[in-house]
This record gives C-alpha cells, structure tokens and sequence, in this order.
C-alpha cells in the first residue's frame, strides 16, 4: 500500500482526535481576536474561546452558511492580514453568489498536500505523468491537481479544459498515465479514443475525477473505455478545493482528510449533529486554514458518514458520495447554478419570471434547458426581432452563470404549476 | 393606407396550430391570406383576417400571444413578371421587405401580396404614385 503521509492518513482515531482538538481551540481563539465578523457571530451565541476545550464544544459554535460568505464578501472573514495572502480561487462563475477564498503559502501547501494524498490513493508515484484537463484559473480543479502532482514530484501536464484532439495527442506521444478531469469529460475522452481506435495507444491507468455528480455505471463504462481504475474526489472552493476527500482502491467513499477538515453530519432543518452513519447534510470546519479558515460551514450537500476498518489501511472518516442537496443548487457540467441567478436574468431581460430549468444527462454530457414564457412585450411579427431577443437572454444568462443554456419560448401560462407553485427544476439525471 | 396584420405567436407543440386557429373558427373569424414563419423552437402564424379588432379580443381572451401590425395589401395582376416589378419599384425607392406572402382572389386575373416593410405609410405613398393600388381591409373581403 502506497500513502503520501501514512503517519496522518494512517494515524489511529485517538490520535486524530488529539490533533483536530488541538487545532480547534487554536482556530477559534485565532478567528475570535481576528475577524470582527466572527467575533460578533459568537457574541450573539453567548460562546467565548475559552468554552472551548474539547472537540465536542464545536457544538457550541454557530454555523456558517453561504449567505455569511456573500455578506462578508470580500474580505470579511479574512483571518491574516492580506500581504500574507498569495492566491486566490473563486467558485464558477455564479455572480452574486460568488466565493472568493484566500490562501497563504500554508493553505496552498496544505490544499496541494492533500491533492498528493489522492494521487497516491489512485496508485500515482513521482514516476507518473499526470494529465490535468480540470479548467485552470479561478476554479480550484486545475490548480488543485497540478500542485499535488508537483508535491508528488510527477511529470505535470498543465492541459486544462477543452481542445479533445490536443488532449489525446499529448495523452499518446507522452504517455499520461493518471487522468484528472471531470468524469464527464473523462467519458467523453473515453468515447473519443475508442472511435478513433486509439485504445492500445493510450497508457493511462487511473483517473482522478470529481466537480460533478456520477454513477457507479459510468464508473464501470469510464474504466472499462480507458482501461483504468477511476476514483472519485471530493472538495469545495469554501474549503480549500478538491482534495477534501479522496477515494482509495476499495472505492467504497471518500477518505475526509481529516487532520485538516473536521466532518459533521447535522440535520439540515433543525441544525442537530446527528450519529454517525445518518444521512444529513455536511458541515466541514477547516482546522488548519491561515488566511480563510471557516468554522462549521454548511455545505448543503446531503450525504453520510462511516468510520469502519478500511481494506486499504487508512483509518481517515469515509463520507458517501453526496446524494442530493439540502437548497436548490444545481450542480450542471460541473458548474453551480442557483434557479434565483436565472430569475433575476429574466427579470433584467424583461421576461416574466415564469421558467422551467430541465436539466438532463444525454451521452454522460448535462443537457441545461430553460423554457421561458413568451409575452406581448417580447413578441414581434418579425423572426429576426424575437430571435434577437432571445440571444440576448441566452447572453445574459450564459454572463451570470458560466454556461449557456439552451433557451426556449413556449406560451404563456403553459409552465406546468402543481398546488399553484410553478415547478422551477427538474432534473432527470439519474445518478 | 395600410391593414392590420394579426401575427400570433406559435409554441412549437403538436396541435398547437390547430388549437388556434380552431379558437378563431368558432368564433367567426373570416381567414383571407396567413403565413407561418417557423424557427427552431417557435412559430410566427401571420394572419390577415375580416376583423382584426375582434380577432385581438378573442386571442387575448384565449391566452395567446400576439401583435397587431400594419401591413401593406398590393393588389396586382395575376400575370408573370407583375410581382417583380413592384418588388422593384419598393427596392429602387430604398424600402427593404421584411416578409412578404400572396394569395389569388376568386376574382379573375388578380391576386394580392401582403408586405411588410419598416414604413408603410410612405411605401403606400410611393406606390400610388406609380399608380399600385393599396387595399383596404374590407376591399380584401369584398373579393
């Protein structure tokens, strides 16, 4: 067995328990003398540093969810001074709902040390190529595994998104041999190379995907197209970015890396932790975060969590692949998307507010359709002035959320309601 | 002087063409020309109709969304050639045709082109200047 850091990935429960209560005592008396917003947060409960004393006091703390990141935004909830900062990353493309998170060069080696730690669990080594085709900049994908690739000490291949043709040219003449992407992409990577008969050309032998929602099916039709082992990985930009959680050779879950992220399960409606092994949504506190730590912050992602005796060997918490969510964020070719974002587009655009979000997976690829009500406002005898119109909207839409939707124009009061509440999603992916 | 014009927007379902125009027919509604501009995903169902006023009130009625537009109704000769030549003429006086759709009358020897341009009053003008002859609506139903 192969680890990057077995004295943590490996270290016994007490152990791990020491090192997180350690480090939460420290985070919270750091937050509480250095981010006003935090401070004020723990007035309000009536919950001072020193009630915190042991790992079960982070009970006492309040939660923080994604409207305190938009109120604090941009700096409010920065724990170090920002000439300690030397990066930043931002969730996709969602304005008003947008995420900006700082890194020190700790954070940085942190994010990029637990990045290793998956490359490793995927069977990687320093002789490794890692072919990286998660999207670079803001998003956390493509920097993410390039450092832990750089961390191991493998060839780095820095391809980021897009442009298949290239990627399958470098994959063959330099012989990737771990994949990282999207597992859609991956799939159609995978399609690619079998149409084109380039299977025996290929040396990959694992791949490292994640950002999006998939099935143990697509699981089994990925490896069997590349032929490679394809483990999944888990992270969020609030966080730090993937990396939070990686799979290991059993793939049964993802290993929280728990030295650095502390994992609670709650009950989202009355904020109650609930026993391990319930389903609940995700709560993560980043125990070793400099710049932008964050305590007991809701992911929102429902899912579970189970500490039993691991055939690879690491005793880290597994958490299940996430099973839905507990708002209605939508997570489409990777990208979030929040229905309010596409109303206040319509709005802007002069549409009415009436519209239908028909998400779909056709060839492992989303399929992203909002139907939009037509009104006399909007209509035109003429083809060219409706279709101007409607490409504006597309426009827009595709400015606020980073991806472009398919629009159509249906008539109007043809959005199906139930119980007088127009149904705003749906979604018939079955993952 | 130019008509009023119905232009009805169309979802793109099955029957749903159907639907509308059946709304029409129960009421009363006289059809004298129409065309379908079709895209993708929607349809534009152009109509020129006996009452325009009361076509409005029962789309409206129905839900539908709609618009009314002024046109111009040409009559010509049904004889090869007679289109081109006031296609030519609106050309040559710089109007530009947005769509344009014809029907024969029962009357022999004439037919009638519905055409949309961006100023129809002076179209009409420019046209009755060279002796083209514009429609009014109860000229088209009285054919």
């Amino acid at each position: 067995m192969n680890y990057y850091q077995p004295e943590m990935e490996c270290a016994s429960p007490e152990q791990l328990r020491k090192i997180q209560e350690e480090k939460l005592i420290h985070l919270v008396s750091r937050v509480y003398e250095n981010v006003p917003y935090y401070r004020q947060m723990m007035d309000e409960k009536g919950v001072k540093p020193r009630d915190i004393q042991s790992l079960d006091d982070i009970a006492k703390l309040p939660f923080l969810s994604k409207n305190d990141l938009k109120e604090a935004y941009p700096y409010g909830l920065l724990a170090r001074p920002l000439s300690d900062c030397v990066r930043i990353q931002s969730t996709s493309g969602t304005t008003g709902k947008r995420v900006v998170a700082f890194y020190t060069q700790n954070d940085l080696d942190v994010w990029e040390e637990c990045c290793a730690r998956a490359i490793v669990a995927a069977g990687g080594t320093k002789d490794d190529v890692v072919h990286v085709c998660y999207g670079y900049g803001l998003f956390t994908g493509g920097p993410g595994l390039n450092g832990g690739s750089h961390k191991l000490g493998s060839l780095t291949l820095p391809m980021s998104s897009g442009n298949t043709e290239r990627q399958i040219q470098f994959m063959t003449d330099l012989g990737s041999t771990i994949l990282c992407c999207t597992p859609s992409y991956a799939a159609f990577l995978g399609e690619t190379i079998v149409q084109q008969g380039l299977q025996e050309q290929i040396k990959l032998k694992a791949g490292i995907f994640g950002a999006e929602a998939w099935s143990e099916e697509m699981r089994r039709d990925i490896e069997k197209m590349l032929h490679i082992k394809a483990y999944d990985i888990y992270g969020l930009t609030e966080i730090s970015g993937p990396g939070v959680s990686f799979e290991c050779s059993e793939q049964t879950g993802m290993h929280i890396n728990e030295d650095y992220f502390f994992a609670e399960i709650i009950d989202p409606q009355t904020e109650q932790v609930l026993p391990e092994g319930s389903i609940g949504e995700l709560v993560f506190t980043s125990l070793s975060k400099e710049a932008f730590p964050l305590i007991r912050y809701r992911t929102r992602d429902i899912c579970k969590l189970t500490r039993e005796p691991c055939s690879c060997g690491r005793t880290l918490i597994k958490m299940a692949k996430p099973m839905g969510r507990s708002d209605d964020m939508l997570i489409i070719r990777g990208v979030n998307v929040f229905p309010s974002q596409i109303e206040t587009v319509l709005l802007n655009c002069g549409y009415p507010a009436n519209y239908q979000i028909i998400v779909d997976r056709v060839n492992y690829t989303d399929t992203f359709d909002v139907q939009v009500e037509m009104t006399p406002e909007m209509f035109s005898d003429t083809v060219k002035k409706v279709s101007v119109r409607e490409k504006d909207l597309v426009n827009s839409l595709k400015a606020m959320l980073g991806i472009s939707p398919k629009v159509t124009l249906v008539a109007p009061r043809t959005i199906a309601r139930s119980e007088g509440k127009a149904v705003r999603v749906i979604d018939k992916r079955k993952i | 002087m130019p008509i009023d014009q119905i232009s009805v927007f169309v979802e793109n379902n099955t029957g749903r063409l159907a639907e509308i125009t059946e709304i029409l027919g129960n009421a009363q509604i006289d059809l004298r020309a129409l065309s379908i501009a079709d895209t993708a995903d929607f349809g534009i169902l152009r109509l020129i109709v006996d009452d325009p006023q009361k076509t409005a009130d029962i789309l409206k009625e129905a839900g539908c969304v709609f618009s009314v537009t002024p046109v111009l109704a040409v009559s010509i000769e049904d004889t090869p050639g007679s289109l081109a030549r006031r296609l030519r003429l609106l050309s040559d006086s710089g109007f530009s045709v947005e769509y344009a759709y014809a029907f024969i009358t029962r009357k022999q020897n004439n037919a009638y082109v519905i055409f949309r341009v961006d100023d129809n009053d002076l179209a009409a003008a420019v046209l009755e200047q060279h002796g083209v002859k514009v429609a009014e609506t109860a000229d088209l139903f009285d054919l």
